[in-house]
């Protein structure tokens, strides 16, 4: 059972300008990142047109899959995969083992310059995650919703 | 595991529907999309056989209101029900923080109640879990058919631990709401305990 996933300002500014950064340095349409639940993380590029909590739980569902997959031939994982599209191809990446990095991308790039692009992306996210885990298992760092009331639980449901 | 945002202030969790093939699961998803305003709901995803029967999972993302400043949004997963697909429901099971157990309540259905009940007990030990101790409820589906059960028997087969209950007819809505209000107020309540 993993540890609850808690973002904070400083990291999420961190994990965005990652994100930013590598949609324009790999020629990318769109980069996503998603925790392995299912969990929107960040985003970058052109996602008006994307239904971005769809992509994010589909994006989980098949890294699970195929994990599940690559443990029934004796391999941990598959950490990388790539789906190529007749326009847009998609490249998935697992990153700390616990989120995924999905870039889509068409043919004003190449699918080397994206893999090159990912994998320094990828070092630089595993460290700031493994930082935010420290933050998360602090002490006192404790739950922030510890204040909240059975009241305000009651009144999302008051309608 | 819920994952909080302190910088965009939301909260996500993650509830599964659970239970036999054919019990309502699905129908429990297609009713709370169909009776949601379109600017809390995300679209119904439906990983489907040609037949209509679930083959990886449905997905319905729903976003509840505030609490203090927060954002929060539930994640419904439903589990393909055949016995067959225990390796994708215990993909779906990872990281949950709430379960609804759907019961059939017919005669014929009963021990594919209890077989389904023991198989979510087993796959979330598998993944650290204790059934005993997440949020957890139980509805009782197909109450409108002739052929169901009492509510005596349907207690006495599946909770002898007297967890919350609901009565349900999910293709008109009966115990649907409340069911998912009851599961996702446990989750927050877990949360609120700092789980
Ligand atoms: N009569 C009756 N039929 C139901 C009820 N709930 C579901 N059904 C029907 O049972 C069938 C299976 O439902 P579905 O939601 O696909 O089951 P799932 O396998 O658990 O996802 C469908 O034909 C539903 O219309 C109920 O409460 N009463
Ligand atoms: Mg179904």
């Amino acid at each position: 059972m993993g540890t609850q996933l808690v973002m904070y300002e400083e990291e999420f500014t961190k994990i965005n300008a990652v994100c930013d950064r590598l949609t324009k340095d790999a020629n990318a349409k769109v980069v996503f990142l998603v925790d392995k639940n299912g969990q929107l993380i960040s985003s970058a590029g052109q996602t008006q047109n994307i239904d971005t909590t769809s992509l994010a739980s589909l994006t989980a569902g098949n890294v699970a899959a195929m994990g599940g997959l690559a443990k029934l031939i004796g391999e941990n994982e598959f950490p990388n995969q790539f789906h190529e599209g007749a326009k847009d191809s998609l490249y998935m990446t697992i990153v700390g083992s616990r989120v995924v990095l999905v870039v889509i991308f068409d043919n004003r790039t190449s699918l080397g310059l994206v893999r090159l692009r990912i994998k320094k992306a990828s070092d630089e996210l595993t460290k700031i995650f493994e930082s935010l885990v420290k933050k998360t298992d602090a002490p006192g760092a404790g739950s922030p919703f510890a204040e909240i009331s059975d009241d305000d639980i009651d009144n999302l449901f008051s309608e | 595991m819920s994952f909080i945002n302190y910088s965009s202030r939301e909260i996500n969790c993650k509830i599964v529907y659970y239970g036999p093939g054919l019990c309502g699961k699905t129908t429990n998803l297609q009713y709370i999309y169909n009776k949601t305003a379109a600017e809390t709901k995300g679209k119904l995803i439906s990983l489907s056989t040609e037949t209509d029967r679930t083959l990886f999972f449905d997905f319905l993302p729903l976003s509840l209101g505030e609490i203090r400043g927060f954002k929060t949004r539930f994640h419904l997963y439903t589990v393909p029900g055949q016995v067959f697909y225990d390796a994708s429901r215990k993909l779906i099971l990872k990281g949950v923080d709430g379960v609804v157990f759907v019961a059939d309540s017919q005669i014929e259905r009963m021990e594919a109640n209890m077989e389904s009940l023991e198989n979510l007990r087993i796959n979330l030990a598998e993944q650290g879990y204790d059934l005993n101790k997440i949020p957890y409820v139980l509805q009782y589906n197909k109450r409108d058919l002739p052929n169901a059960v009492s509510m005596e028997e349907m207690r006495k087969a599946i909770n002898a631990r007297n967890i919350p209950e609901y009565q349900a007819v999910a293709p008109t809505g009966v115990g649907v709401f409340d069911t998912l209000k009851a599961v996702a107020k446990l989750v927050l309540t877990e949360l609120k305990k700092g789980g």
